[in-house]
């Protein structure tokens, strides 16, 4: 019987094997994603009961934890005007883990980067975990508020970006949520409010500005413009190349590209200029088609589509094409529909390149993490992302865009005594909806110091007579008004 | 040959005892640093502590010194060990649960650890062989049987946490399983050892395997039936698995015949998955199992959940004991169900490893004492005890640990619990016995066969050259040194001596000739190495019946 009870003992090795690999992948392998983990209680009460560090709007804290006595933990975390700024602040629930900055810049606000303990000798020695760092952001109140008011209660998102740094100056999303009823120790309230909600057909909880894609429309006529003057023969005062009928019918289809109220643009012949300023779908499509996918790709990725994008949240990536197109495709991809998506930053990274003679900055939402002492820990210089266009291709778009505000479908957002430049923007969404209503715009145009972008879904209050210059422009000049003033 | 025999025969016992010393003195040293944690104090009760576990140790070494000097002498340093630690663990969590000393989980554990150490002592004292045990083959299959079904009696059995695996007799609780356990392995053992050359007749075969006959299908039905009743209606995965495995485990090593582990987990694995079709809190077990960390089943799972969140903040070295959270909301039942989850979290994946290791020692030593064992009986129950106790260390850390659906069950030695206290105190208490026995030398009563008048020696040995050129060497001369220095002419006494110290020279290690003890198999002209061969006890009194089962 000795052979079987040896073979036995061999089985239960392996057993006894299993037991110190699961072990081993609990506490080892898997054991920071395990601490992590939203409902792990011993992270929860071991964070709360630390303060962590604040989120500020310049001296405005719009993220702060309070001591709070006769609660679950010593620390509750608030959120003054918590609705306005949870698409920066993001929210940091009880249950249901961090978002928005509480998530990305995490390390720093629980104070358990590495830098920070490095920084203070006494946390060195005691081993004690130093205090929450505090971040402050980019954002301008007076442009956040003048923004989220604009908004009202239309669905949709409004980014402003300072054109020279890429500092993201106002970050609104509608509708949103209150992340203080997120962070409560009050276990079931946070969680009922979580799966409100995650319910919710709106989806608050998305960040429109940044991680919300929807079709540009005609704001993306500014990469066509653009692309035609880098790369063909196209000025903004000649008719070279410029289709200016009512009706185009695209190649080996009866399908067919009209000019909005079905009339021809301009005199039927006109310049770049007069076609961007009035918006002409007939000339943008052409144009398109004349310049080819290459062409028109390369110069969508030059403004940032299809770029990794971290502010620190992650942006959605922004795409022109999702594959090859044919002509038909082309033409409708040339007026900014078909497949092509972007995020309302990428689309105020549009007007901002423009602003800043053809460069585009990296967006950036962060500006100064510093710890509890007041020592700076980082801080960040404006960074360039790409060159989308020459100095001269951004003037001669800076003077179409302006020329658009002044006389063409974006009078709205006129500023007196300020020159504004700026694009609109009304696209078609799925068959039988309102189309959204965009507007892109900086000022003032020869000095820029804001631009901006907001989409107003399915047309906000307009409803179907909804258009990018009557919705979305007033928006946009309240904001650049905020930023200027 | 010459220093062999003059060294007096090593039993273990002295090694035994610096074991237990290093055991208790762990023991203290953790109960000490949970005192500093909690109070910044050496706590009071340390020497209590330490005088109450050794008092208890010292006591059953002495026994064992004395009713079975030469038994197994890591056995009980090892569960001495466990014990103690998970003594100081139970304290550990009511020191944070502010229980007074007479209230306190670990008072009542200590209670119970005395109870199971006079348990144990009654069994070694007692039991003069384990071999007594297999007359009750078929009483020890009854009462074991009525045990484990007894928590299915109305108003005596309670769920708790699930499963239905505790009695309630007033303020008592008791597992009956834990106890059931060892009667169940004597009653595996016995019948097993009679009824194996039936059970290893081959039936017909299929692909490579040969079946075995439709006829003996019954006993392993009776026992699947009996396990999936277990798992149905007790609910409890980890009790059908541990009778299961035991009950496979030892018809393979009766029978040696593979056919019945298959056989018997593809209808474990069968009915089990059945079951879990069937019954929704079956399936209820195996979804938290499966993905306890689901939106809809963190809710419900939380008891795993928190074990591996409390493993994993233990890491790789552990919070230190009395610095992590192993009680409250954090971790519940961290006294009993999850106590190694709660070991987890303040000693890290270190102290889990050298617990785990102490509890696979144990096991081998259990293990090597079947093997050793010199009888079919008693090779069969030593095995099982041994299984059972990697079985329920596998269902117990496995169910913690998601290798397998949690259970109720506890951790030998560890965690809180009367009934499981006494069970595996019971258990090391047979283990020391059955490896006594085997480690005993021959006495003087059944000395070698080498020492029989050659007249009475039987004809195949007298017959044999080779046993002939021995005896000539050693014995032929009278009075006159052998080549090997050994004077020939010695009393029988010392050539009792001179064998057992052949015996016993490598001491309790492993050694060829004790670890192969299956003399009654080997051809008796076989080599004659002195001490091996002349071993044999022919008027052992169940000499026959033993070469018989053994063959």
């Amino acid at each position: 019987m000795n052979s079987p009870i040896r073979r036995l003992a061999a089985v239960i090795t392996l057993l006894f094997a299993s037991l110190f690999i699961s072990v081993t992948y609990i506490q080892v392998v898997a054991a920071k994603e395990l601490e992590d983990h939203p409902r792990n209680l011993r992270t929860i009460a071991k964070e709360r009961s630390r303060e962590r560090g604040q989120i500020l709007a310049g001296t405005k804290v719009i993220a702060n934890s309070k001591a709070v006595e006769d609660s679950a933990y010593p620390f509750l975390r608030e959120y003054p005007n918590g609705q306005m700024y949870a698409p920066v602040t993001g929210y940091y629930a009880l249950l249901s883990g961090t978002y928005g900055l509480e998530n990305a810049e995490n390390s720093y606000l629980s104070g358990t980067a590495d830098e920070l303990f490095l920084r203070s000798l006494t946390t060195m020695l005691t081993g004690e975990q130093p205090k929450g760092a505090s971040v402050e952001t980019t954002i301008v109140p007076a442009a956040q508020k003048a923004a989220w008011d604009a908004l009202g209660d239309q669905r949709g998102a409004a980014v402003a970006l300072d054109p020279k740094t890429g500092d993201i100056l106002a970050m609104v999303s509608k509708p949103s949520y209150n992340p203080n009823k997120l962070s409560t120790h009050d276990t079931t309230a946070s969680r009922d409010e979580r799966a409100r909600l995650n319910a919710d057909e709106l989806e608050p909880l998305i960040n429109r500005s940044i991680a919300q894609l929807y079709p540009p429309g005609s704001t993306f006529k500014i990469v066509t413009a653009a692309a035609a003057l880098s790369n063909g023969d196209y000025a903004p005062d000649s008719e070279n190349n410029i289709d200016g009928s009512t009706t185009i019918t695209l190649p080996q289809t009866t399908a067919t590209i009209s000019n909005s109220g079905m009339h021809a643009c301009g005199d039927g012949s006109p310049t770049l200029l007069e076609a961007f300023a009035d918006s002409c779908n007939t000339t943008f499509a052409r144009m398109a088609m004349d310049l080819g996918q290459d062409i028109m790709q390369e110069q969508a990725a030059k403004f940032g589509f299809g770029q990794e994008l971290t502010v620190p949240q992650t942006v959605a990536k922004s795409s022109f094409a999702e594959g090859e197109l044919n002509e038909p495709q082309l033409a409708q991809s040339g007026i900014g529909q078909y497949e092509v998506r972007t995020t309302p930053l990428q689309v105020a990274m549009l007007s901002a390149g423009v602003a800043n003679d053809g460069v585009v900055m990296r967006p950036n939402l962060v500006k100064r993490i510093f710890s509890a002492d007041g020592k700076t820990v980082s801080e960040r210089s404006p960074e360039e992302l790409s060159e989308a266009v020459t100095s001269d291709v951004a003037d001669q778009l800076t003077e179409m865009m302006t020329a658009t505000v002044r006389e063409g479908t974006a009078t709205n957002a006129q500023i007196s005594g300020i020159e504004v430049a700026g694009k609109t923007g009304t696209a078609q969404n799925q068959p039988g909806e309102n189309p959204h209503a965009w507007f892109t715009a900086f000022a003032p145009a020869d000095d820029p110091q804001v631009a901006v972008a907001v989409v107003v879904e399915r047309g906000g209050n307009a409803g179907s007579e909804a258009s990018g210059g009557r919705v979305a422009a007033p928006i946009a000049k309240a904001v650049m008004e905020a930023v200027i003033k | 040959m010459a220093a062999a025999r003059s060294a007096a025969p090593r039993t273990g016992r002295n090694m035994e005892a610096l074991l237990i010393v290093v055991a208790i003195g762990l023991a203290i040293g953790a109960y000490a640093m949970v005192g500093l944690a909690v109070n910044d104090a050496l706590p009071p009760g340390m020497l209590g502590y330490g005088a109450g576990l050794g008092a208890l140790a010292l006591v059953l070494h002495l026994v064992v010194r004395k009713f079975a000097p030469y038994a197994d002498p890591t056995l009980l340093p090892l569960a001495m060990l466990l014990n103690g630690l998970g003594l100081v663990m139970i304290h550990r969590v009511d020191l944070a649960l502010g229980k007074g000393f007479l209230g306190s989980a670990a008072f009542k554990q200590l209670l119970w650890t005395t109870l199971a150490v006079v348990a144990a002592t009654v069994i070694i004292v007692w039991l003069r062989d384990h071999r007594q045990l297999s007359r009750y083959t078929y009483s020890a299959m009854a009462g074991g049987l009525v045990l484990l079904l007894l928590p299915l009696v109305p108003f005596l059995g309670r769920t708790v946490n699930g499963a239905r695996i505790w009695i309630f007799i007033g303020p008592f609780s008791f597992q009956p399983s834990e106890i059931a356990k060892i009667l169940l392995t004597i009653f595996f053992a016995g019948y097993l050892v009679t009824a194996r050359d039936s059970l290893s007749l081959a039936g017909r075969k299929v692909l490579w395997m040969q079946l075995p006959r439709a006829k003996d299908l019954g006993p392993l039905l009776t026992a699947w039936g009996v396990t999936l009743a277990v798992l149905v209606f007790e609910r409890d995965l980890g009790t059908s698995l541990l009778f299961f495995g035991l009950f496979i485990g030892l018809l393979y090593i009766a029978t040696e015949r593979v056919s019945w582990v298959v056989l018997g987990m593809g209808l474990f694995l069968g009915g089990a998955f059945v079951a879990t079709q069937l019954f929704s809190h079956v399936q209820g077990r195996v979804n938290y199992w499966l993905h306890p960390f689901r939106e809809d089943m963190i809710d419900s799972s939380t008891q795993i959940v928190q074990g591996i969140f409390g493993m994993a903040s233990g890491g790789l070295i552990g919070t230190g004991l009395g610095e992590g959270s192993p009680y409250g909301t954090t971790l519940s039942y961290s006294q009993s169900d999850m106590i190694f989850a709660a070991l987890g979290e303040e000693l890290g994946l270190a102290g889990l490893f050298a617990i785990l290791l102490a509890f696979a020692l144990i096991v081998e030593r259990g293990l090597r004492t079947g093997i050793a064992a010199r009888d079919g009986f008693g090779k069969l129950f030593a095995t099982g005890l041994a299984l059972s106790m990697a079985l329920q260390v596998f269902v117990v850390v496995g169910g913690i640990t998601r290798v397998i659906p949690l259970t109720g069950l506890t951790l030998p030695f560890m965690a809180a619990g009367g009934s499981s206290l006494l069970a595996n105190w019971m258990i090391i208490a047979i283990l020391l016995r059955i490896s006594d026995s085997s480690r005993r030398p021959p006495t003087a009563s059944e000395g070698p066969l080498f020492d029989l008048p050659f007249d009475e020696l039987p004809d195949e040995l007298k017959n044999d050259p080779e046993f002939q050129e021995d005896r000539r060497r050693l014995g032929g001369q009278e009075n006159e040194p052998n080549s090997q220095g050994i004077p020939v002419g010695h009393s029988r006494a010392s050539e009792d001596q001179h064998y057992r110290s052949a015996d016993t020279e490598h001491g309790w290690d492993d050694q060829p000739g004790l670890d192969e003890p299956e003399w009654d198999n080997r051809p008796r002209t076989g080599g004659h190495q002195l001490g091996q061969n002349t071993r044999r006890r022919p008027d052992a009194p169940d000499y026959d019946q033993e070469s018989a089962v053994n063959r």
